[in-house]
């Protein structure tokens, strides 16, 4: 660490960092999990789902996207937050078709894993079954909008990491939704399988095909484990 | 001391989270010991005649006989618990909600690919169908629900205890699954 990190503190938790982190990324290096679903890693923040909500200093704040600084007080795990981030979830249940039993992103699904580790037993809010296009159009990915939670995470991995235009955003509001760069459909795309983009989606909204299925249920990844113990692994070991 | 009575139903779905009941294998001699059973299609009784302790639905609604059973195991169940995804959300009947009644029926009585000579069945008998697959707490309030597709026989043991005990549910992580 070099001379000029900065130190603040997470649920009161000490934490030292570099000038250029974002709290999540100083809380990821520290072994504090920060819920999160529009956040990947490899790619620049979007702040779009704002499940990473947190209070610095008593206000609000994307951890996604907002700087570390010196003595910053940030408020990650308590009631307030995990009741918030539980209805952002449960919000993104009932605006879309989310058909857990029949889905083959059951079990390795961030959405699903997120509402398990958030406690959510079960949305109650109106449900409201948008009517949403498949496009099966392309021959090794599908892109099922049903379960769509407009995290952009294809449209950022298509442009930064593949160094493509495949993805993009139209409409706006409750119309708002993922666009290829194709008038005729995915299969007209220059997406290939193997793109960062066809496979960095958290829920099953994009997957490839002939892939579906293959884990069996109980080895899936969050069968056991809740989503975020590998980050809090780091942390209890050291 | 009276046993605690248990009614059980069966709206719109597979009868899975029945068969997982089921699957608490030799402990369901315990649970013979906790508790009676009333209304049930385990043990075919098929309508209330006094109060109920507890009633364990399991299915959506998607008829105006689920209606009137869900509203019928409100009336007489103290404690109402929704089991399964199809009580919980819809579940897979809930498929045919983004598409109009209408186009569903024709495409499965009249247009279909194996259909000679279709029509829609309109029997008076027949309940009719509602414009869309709903969840049970949709319809009547829900005390307790227990998700899974079905909800593990270990959910429901230990559910269906703690709420007989009167105990905190508590469910380790691995038993609460939505599929």
């Amino acid at each position: 660490m070099s001379k000029d990190a900065v130190t603040f503190t997470i649920d009161g938790v000490e934490v030292k960092a570099k000038p250029d982190q974002t709290i999540m990324e100083a809380a990821d290096a520290a072994g504090i999990y920060i819920p999160r679903l529009c956040y990947h890693k490899d790619l620049l923040p979007g702040g779009h789902c704002r499940v990473c909500t947190v209070r610095v200093n008593g206000r609000p704040a994307n951890a996604c996207t907002f700087p570390v600084n010196s003595g910053i007080v940030v408020e990650n795990d308590t009631e307030e937050l995990k009741a918030l981030r539980r209805d952002i979830i449960e919000m993104l249940f009932v605006e879309g078709n989310h058909y857990c039993p029949s889905c083959e992103a059951s079990g390795k699904c961030e959405l699903q894993a997120m509402a398990y580790r958030l406690e959510l037993l079960t949305p109650q809010m109106p449900y409201a079954w948008p009517k949403r296009e498949l496009d099966a159009t392309h021959p090794d990915v599908y892109l099922d909008r049903d379960r769509c939670i407009l995290c952009g995470r294809c449209v950022r991995a298509s442009v930064q990491l593949d160094g493509k235009r495949v993805f993009g955003f139209e409409n706006r509001g409750a119309q708002k939704r993922i666009a290829v760069d194709s008038a005729t459909g995915m299969g007209d795309t220059d997406l290939s399988a193997k793109d960062r983009a066809a496979s960095i989606c958290p829920t099953g909204c994009l997957t490839i095909k002939r892939q579906g299925y293959l884990t069996p249920v109980g080895k899936r990844p969050y069968d056991k484990v809740p989503i975020g113990s590998d980050i809090e692994k780091k942390q209890a070991a050291g | 001391m009276t046993k605690p009575l248990v009614a059980t139903g069966h709206f719109t779905g597979c009868f899975g989270c029945h068969m997982s009941l089921l699957d608490i294998d030799e402990r369901i001699l315990d649970l013979v010991q906790l508790v009676e059973f009333d209304k049930s299609p385990i043990n075919d009784i098929k309508t209330f005649n006094r109060p109920v302790d507890i009633g364990i639905i399991e299915g959506g609604v998607s008829n105006s006989e689920n209606v009137e059973f869900l509203r019928e195991f409100r009336k007489y169940c103290k404690i109402l618990v929704a089991i399964g995804s199809c009580a919980l959300t819809g579940g897979v009947p809930a498929m045919r909600n983004t598409v109009p009644l209408k186009e569903c029926l024709q495409e499965a009585y009249l247009d279909g690919p194996t259909i000679v000579n279709g029509v829609i069945p309109n029997d008076p008998e027949l309940p009719i169908l509602l414009d869309r697959v709903y969840p049970c707490h949709e319809v009547v309030k829900i005390d307790y629900f227990l998700p899974g597709c079905p909800p593990s026989g270990d959910t429901l043991f230990n559910a269906i205890v703690a709420l007989l005990k009167g105990d905190a549910l508590a469910l380790p992580y691995e038993l609460v699954k939505y599929d």
